[in-house]
């Protein structure tokens, strides 16, 4: 059974914040949640190759040659920060 | 009739006439718009003022196959310069640099775009009541949801606020929602239509696909929306069909199956007799119609709830605060800027399900819940291959309800019940249609799903449009 510990890994791992109440609700219900997805070991699958994509797919390639892109201004219109025609984020090394 | 109630096929018929122009066609669904928009609420954008420029692109186009018609898109497919929100607060204004794939088909047919629909936040949940913004009402009942995630779109069909829209569908979200609004949606054959600038849920299951009046504007669309496209890896090279050639009234020989087991399943006895009725109808019409025996329901919902949230989790890591969206103010460094940012953006679905994303694909959990749910998809897609080596399509209810009044505030796993019908289709990766078959006591429409092998939009299309006109419904239209 999930555990309020599990929920908050996999929401650290997530780069999400919850708070005391959604942890304790998220808690409660993917416990339900999880304990529904547990009837999938009533199937065999011994043997069963698994499916990631309904249709056949091989790798796809492309021919290596630069095409049409987006202008930098373009690309930084919707930027929440931005300094020298590039992405401003908080700092990431600490002094 | 008003334009506004009026077909694609119907105002194309009109146009050529010249019984109608564009400008007054565009004028009536505008028009319309203003007089419903308060009580239904669509709309996440109307785009008025752009929609008189693409009416001078019209005199060009004149031969495309949407020229002048007023179309509506879900939230979540990337427009030029025009807001893409997927109702949520983290792209409440982004505005997307480049158009999808389908909204370039959109534009190339000469379709005019008026506006971008309401849904559930990255088209997650069963309502559209998991939009950050507003509330969508159901045109035949205020009281009742559209059904969703592309309840938005369906609304606005069903309420004559646009002529036809494009909605997307991961687990149901074209099908309930028509069935819900009394419309025909269609989920096409994954691969068959570009997901290229579709904001990502789970990319396995997403499919753009459309919602209309009748089963002749769901071919018409196709011919729009189909089609192989490099930009979207996943997209089918195959060759190109007029789906408007499978309009017949012809269902003799053709071969349908009615699974026991999800006609078993609890469900609303109205719906149940409704589409049992209407299954009559195509037999006295032709169709051999025999019981056949398919895994149970649950086992597709169980794997569902295994994948979606797994691939959403890894296709919402992109939503950082770093190159678009919202940054949020409270954090003096960049893992609190980050943190802080979910935290403030997401909606309490969307964060529910990215922790289940997360714990299923962590150390530990990974081969227990996400492969065995892709070894249990292999399972039933070979059912479904089974099924369609001796029958050319399947029927079940779309839903196993009627529209469900708005703030019923189910738990989670009632709500994903909800799609029980739709979303195996979704899992082996098949075609569905949703046909409204009839009405409720509370006179709310039914949906009768119509499922078909890969690429068999041709023999849905076929059985739909005989099922329109021996039932002699579509015609019927919500009062507001």
């Amino acid at each position: 059974m999930i555990k309020r510990k599990d929920v908050e890994h996999a929401a650290a791992l997530a780069k999400l914040k919850l708070n005391k109440e959604e942890k304790e609700k998220y808690t409660e219900q993917i416990g339900e949640i999880l304990n529904y997805v547990d009837k999938l070991n009533e199937l065999n699958t011994d043997g069963v190759v698994p499916t990631a994509y309904t249709v056949p797919m091989k790798n796809v390639l492309r021919e290596d040659k630069v095409e049409k892109s987006l202008p930098r201004e373009r690309s930084l219109a919707n930027a929440p920060d931005q300094k020298d025609g590039q992405f401003r984020a908080p700092k990431i090394m600490s002094d | 009739m008003n334009i506004y109630d009026l077909t694609i096929h119907e105002l194309k018929d009109k146009l050529s006439d010249g019984e109608l122009t564009a400008a007054e066609i565009k004028n009536a669904f505008l028009d319309r718009i203003n007089d419903v928009e308060d009580k239904v609420k669509s709309y996440i954008t109307v785009i008025d003022k752009l929609v008189n420029r693409q009416l001078n692109n019209y005199e060009e186009n004149k031969d495309g196959l949407l020229a002048g018609i007023p179309i509506a898109v879900k939230d979540n497919m990337s427009t030029d310069g025009i807001k893409t929100s997927c109702a949520s607060k983290i792209l409440e204004n982004y505005k997307p640099p480049y158009n999808a794939a389908v909204v370039e088909n959109l534009n190339d047919a000469g379709a005019l775009i008026l506006g971008k629909t309401n849904m559930d936040e990255f088209a997650m949940g069963s309502t559209t009541e998991n939009s950050a913004f507003f509330n969508t009402h159901n045109p035949w009942n205020l009281n009742r949801a559209p059904g969703g995630s592309s309840g938005g779109s369906a609304a606005a069909v069903a309420a004559g606020e646009c002529a036809a829209a494009l909605g997307s569908d991961t687990g149901g979200s074209i099908r309930q929602p028509a069935s819900y609004c009394g419309v025909v949606g269609l989920k096409p054959t994954y691969g068959l239509v570009s997901r290229y600038g579709l904001v990502a849920f789970a990319s396995s299951l997403d499919q753009i696909g459309p919602l209309t009046k009748d089963v002749e504007d769901s071919a018409v669309m196709m011919n729009v929306i189909a089609g192989h496209d490099p930009k979207d890896t996943t997209s089918v090279e195959r060759k190109k069909e007029d789906y408007t050639e499978y309009l017949k009234e012809d269902v003799s020989g053709m071969k349908i199956g009615i699974p026991e087991e999800y006609f078993n399943l609890d469900f609303d006895q109205e719906v149940k007799n409704s589409v049992m009725s209407a299954v009559e109808k195509l037999k006295k019409a032709g169709a051999e119609v025999e019981t056949v025996h398919m895994t149970d329901a649950s086992y597709a919902l169980a794997a569902y709830y295994v994948i979606a949230p797994a691939e959403a989790s890894s296709n919402l890591a992109r939503y950082d605060g770093v190159r678009y969206g919202l940054r949020s103010e409270h954090a003096s460094d960049v893992e609190e800027m980050f943190t802080n940012t979910r935290y403030e953006g997401f909606g309490d679905e969307v964060k529910r399900r990215i922790v289940i994303g997360t714990y299923v694909l962590s150390s530990g959990y990974y081969d227990a819940y996400y492969l065995k749910a892709q070894k249990v998809r292999t399972l039933i897609k070979d059912d479904f291959d089974r099924i369609f080596n001796d029958f050319d399509l399947i029927i079940t209810p779309t839903a196993p309800s009627t529209a469900i009044e708005l703030d019923s505030k189910s738990d989670p796993l009632t709500m994903y019940h909800s799609d029980i019908f739709t979303v195996p289709v979704n899992i082996a990766g098949v075609p569905a249609m949703s046909v409204p078959c009839g009405f409720d006591s509370s006179n709310m429409p039914i949906g009768l799903q119509l499922i078909g092998p890969h690429f068999g939009e041709g023999k849905i299309i076929q059985a739909a449009y005989t099922l329109e006109k021996l039932l002699n419904i579509k015609d019927r239209r919500a009062e507001l």
